[in-house]
């Protein structure tokens, strides 16, 4: 790298791009100013992080875990973080003709100038927006082929808990909660380049992967057995760990992020600000990842949430405020916490929301007491399985009685129409148990009537097809193909349609079962996947996760092609079950899930045992508090009336700077 | 069930004030809905006392006045907000350009004192930068615009294609020379459907072949009462302005 390359570098790009807006659609997504964005001088930084939310801006605005890495980094005096989103094809056209680069849209700088390059993936389908931005950022897209002037590409989010299928494209992979795995890697990084970049892009990659907290995949070789399946994965040097850890975050009330919630001047999904009233989720419902992965429960205190909660509305000007987590009904203060802010907000125009989609009639007490002034439209439950058996199978422990009487208290309380989240294709799955969620909804219906005595009420029943994920006790199930699924979601909609009485009150929504199939294979596929995501990229594939964007044949006809030769395909990473020998892509990769509980569990699951709660029940010896050597955070703190306090000022992220791991 | 609208005391309006902003700089990408939920939020941050509708959900009372096009930038746009308690319109339009993003600026408030506010925004003063265009390339096809009686063009709406006369509501043209560019300004009557600045272009193109290599960069540098010789606007806040000069006399 010349002297002029590092002069030039970190310059605005936006003059170039400026020409090209008045061209495209919704030209303000690119422009950033958002308010509480943060802009700094370049060369004050010395590790500069640009973090991409691999999809729309409309989509990755408003992302928490984005935006409390981005005000994380910034926090610190030697770095800074800016932002990118993927890029629509309209300006992505006039891109590469006008050779603009992919940039941020902080300082509009181009992203291959960075040291960093942090993509969160919520979902694999956001891996070919990853390639594009590579592309169009003029960055290698194999990692093997990028040099000393190439950021680090490094993956997080829930999706790189098997970033086996993009290890070609990526450089490093961190499992888990972020905040203090970017510290850890900005330290490394800032050191490394101190040093004069010893040993140069492998040097940094070498002392990343020896935290044990970090992979870097190139360090790891797959060999594979002659059926097909993985004989083992070995580190390629002695210093590297066989196993790599996921990082938890324990104190999330000293961690009080964002404090500058970011406010997009473009529409977004999320027009609200976010509070994260804890992490982690011990329901234990065997489909569910985000609960296996984030284990174990973290909870946010009463007065941490409700001083997140005020001084996140003052600073944005949003009316509304939602108390998330993967079931907001189990915070074990929630009563108070929402007894609290419905009177502090009382007669304002704010609003509050829970995301919950708990089956219980103190769910429904919760969002009575939120909508105390407000309009009672709907309310939420999922059951996920139609039928008693079902949801033994995938340990989601409601009874028919137990949403009988739910929804029974929901009308009554005024509550006009309930929606119902099923899955379909669940393990052990026949006809019979996805036709019994048409006699579920009509029985809804009728408690409904009778409750309210009025005919209008309503029920929309939503149902998403089941995609097996790794480091879940259902990471060896067979997925269902496509057309099964279909033809399933077609007799449960003929069976709803059928009976005239109810027909009308009771809605469906569901999505074909092709979707389904390539997240699979993405979720559960090994490396030689690799090259079916880039030939389905070079086919066109965008924005996999937009329906209109979408092609099943254009990723059918890439993994025919990427696959040719092999002896292994589609419906080999798809429909097949795996046996407990089988060494999974994932298994170097820990999440602190024991595997033998894993298999257990899913041993449990086909004789249709459940399991509560361990929250509130002794331990299951699923592993992640003994390996970590922690415990489960719950309160209660003995609060219950909430006096105004202050979000903290002070940074967690000083104390964390100076304490790099040699 | 039914559920009736909660009762509420809905606070009545006491005040009136009329807000004169600016869209500069790369917010001039923003929608005109973009600035909407910007200056809600922006209503809130700053604590103004906003007086509200009633029913079930209450809206504040905000009023906007015809918005430049996404992508023009603007000097002068004009909006109109109920208040439930007097305010200084000074300290308003402070506090309101502190809590809006930096490009989204507050110019100046005041308090309505005058009726029909809208109706005196009679035309715009548009500033068209032409980039790579001689200024004498520009004023010959000027000059063959205002030549013409009526020059339909057409523009895609929401209903489909639209044919109207982009010649009409242009009152003046005048070129000057600016930097690397070539600088139309264009006094342009408030008709229906409008005739914007990329109408006015396209009228060019039609009688005179004006194609500028770029896109040009639009601002709209006032809105006002057209000036009875036509070749400018008035201020259309001098009404309201003019109960408090006598007051003070």
């Amino acid at each position: 790298m010349t002297v002029s390359d590092i002069a030039r570098r970190g310059e605005s790009v936006f003059d170039q791009l400026e020409l090209l807006l008045p061209l495209v659609n919704k030209p303000i997504q690119y422009v950033g100013g958002e308010l509480n964005a943060t802009l700094k001088v370049w060369d004050d930084a010395q590790v500069h992080w640009v973090l991409m939310y691999p999809d729309a801006y409309e989509v990755g605005a408003p992302n928490q875990g984005v935006q409390i890495l981005y005000e994380v980094i910034n926090e610190r005096a030697d770095a800074l973080a800016e932002r990118t989103y993927a890029i629509w094809p309209d300006l992505e056209a006039l891109m590469r003709d006008a050779k603009v680069p992919q940039f941020t849209v902080d300082g509009h700088r181009p992203v291959g100038d960075f040291d960093l390059f942090g993509l969160s993936f919520s979902t694999e389908l956001g891996y070919t927006n990853m390639l594009s931005a590579l592309s169009l950022a003029n960055i290698p897209l194999l990692a093997r082929d990028r040099d000393d002037t190439h950021p680090i590409v490094i993956a997080g989010g829930h999706a790189a808990f098997n970033p086996e299928p993009i290890s070609d494209f990526i450089d490093a992979a961190v499992l888990g909660d972020g905040e203090e795995a970017v510290l850890l890697i900005t330290d490394l990084t800032r050191d490394w380049k101190q040093a004069g970049r010893p040993g140069g892009r492998t040097g940094l990659l070498l002392k990343l992967a020896m935290t044990g907290m970090i992979y870097v995949p190139a360090f790891y070789e797959v060999e594979y057995l002659p059926d097909g399946r993985i004989q083992r994965v070995t580190p390629t040097r002695p210093e590297v760990p066989w196993r790599v850890r996921k990082h938890t975050l324990m104190d999330l009330d000293s961690w009080p992020y964002p404090k500058q919630p970011l406010v997009p001047l473009a529409e977004t999904v999320h027009e609200r600000m976010s509070v994260e009233i804890f992490r982690g989720c011990t329901r234990g419902c065997r489909f569910c990842q985000a609960g296996m992965i984030t284990r174990p429960v973290r909870e946010r205190s009463i007065t941490g949430i409700a001083a997140m909660v005020e001084n996140g509305l003052k600073k944005t000007g949003y009316e509304e405020v939602g108390l998330l987590s993967l079931s907001s009904a189990d915070h074990s203060e929630i009563a108070d916490v929402a007894r609290n802010l419905a009177d502090r907000y009382e007669g304002s125009q704010i609003s509050l929301s829970l995301p919950s989609t708990r089956v219980d009639a103190f769910n429904v007490d919760l969002a009575n007491e939120l909508s105390r002034n407000g309009r009672r439209s709907g309310l939420t439950f999922a059951p996920e399985g139609g039928s008693e058996r079902m949801r033994k199978v995938i340990n989601k422990q409601v009874t028919e009685e137990d949403l009988i009487r739910t929804v029974t208290t929901a009308y009554s309380a005024g509550w006009r129409q309930v929606k119902l989240y099923f899955m379909c294709g669940l393990p052990t799955e026949t006809d019979d148990d996805v036709l019994q969620i048409a006699q579920l909804a009509r029985d809804v219906i009728k408690a409904g009537r009778a409750a309210t005595g009025s005919r209008d009420i309503r029920c929309t029943v939503s149902i998403g097809g089941f995609v097996p994920k790794p480091h879940t006790p259902f990471q060896w199930a067979a997925q269902l193909d496509h057309e099964t699924t279909d033809a399933r979601l077609a007799k449960l909609r003929d069976a709803i349609r059928a009976d005239r009485n109810y027909g009308k009150a009771i809605g469906i929504r569901y999505h074909d079962g092709k979707p389904g199939i390539v997240e699979g294979l993405l979720s559960r596929g090994d490396r030689r996947v690799g090259a079916v995501i880039l030939a389905a990229w070079q086919d066109g594939a965008r924005f996999d996760g937009w329906s209109e964007h979408f092609s099943y044949d254009r990723w059918m006809s890439a993994a025919e092609r990427a696959l040719d030769g092999q002896v292994v395909d589609v419906n080999w990473y798809t429909i097949r079950e795996r046996t407990k020998t089988e060494v999974l892509p994932w298994d170097h990769l820990d999440s602190g899930l024991d595997s033998e509980w894993l298999w257990e569990d899913w041993q449990a699951a086909l004789d249709e045992v459940a399991i509560d709660d361990c929250r509130w029940t002794p331990c299951f010896d699923c592993g992640v508090c003994d390996q970590m050597d922690t415990q489960i955070q719950v309160g209660p703190t003995g609060v219950t009336d909430l006096p105004m306090p202050k979000v903290p000022m002070h940074s967690p992220v000083a104390e964390q700077t100076s304490q790099a791991p040699s | 069930m039914a559920r009736l609208a909660p009762v509420r005391d809905v606070a009545p309006t006491v005040q009136r004030l009329r807000l004169q902003y600016a869209k500069r700089g790369r917010l001039r990408f923003s929608s005109h809905r973009d600035f909407q939920r910007a200056l809600e939020r922006a209503l809130r941050r700053a604590e103004i006392p906003m007086a509200f509708s009633a029913g079930f959900s209450p809206h504040p009372k905000v009023s906007y006045a015809n918005s430049a096009p996404t992508g023009v930038a603007s000097e002068a746009e004009y909006v109109e907000i109920g208040v439930t308690e007097r305010c200084d319109p000074a300290a308003v339009r402070a506090a309101l350009d502190e809590a809006l993003p930096p490009g989204l600026d507050i110019v100046e408030v005041v308090e309505a004192n005058s009726p029909d506010f809208v109706q005196r925004l009679e035309a715009s003063i548009w500033q068209i930068e032409l980039p790579g265009v001689g200024v004498a390339e520009v004023e010959i096809a000027a000059q063959k615009l205002l030549a013409q009686e009526v020059v339909t063009v057409e523009r895609l709406t929401k209903n489909g294609v639209r044919a109207f006369d982009a010649r009409g509501p242009v009152v003046s043209l005048l070129v000057e020379p600016g930097p690397g560019c070539a600088i139309l300004k264009a006094v342009v009557r408030h008709a229906t459907p409008s005739v914007r600045p990329d109408d006015v272009l396209n009228a060019l193109r039609q009688v005179a072949g004006l194609v500028p290599p770029a896109p040009p960069r639009v601002t709209r540098l006032a809105q006002g009462p057209l000036d009875p010789v036509g070749s400018t606007v008035g201020d259309p806040f001098s009404p309201d302005r003019a109960p408090l000069a006598a007051a003070k006399t």
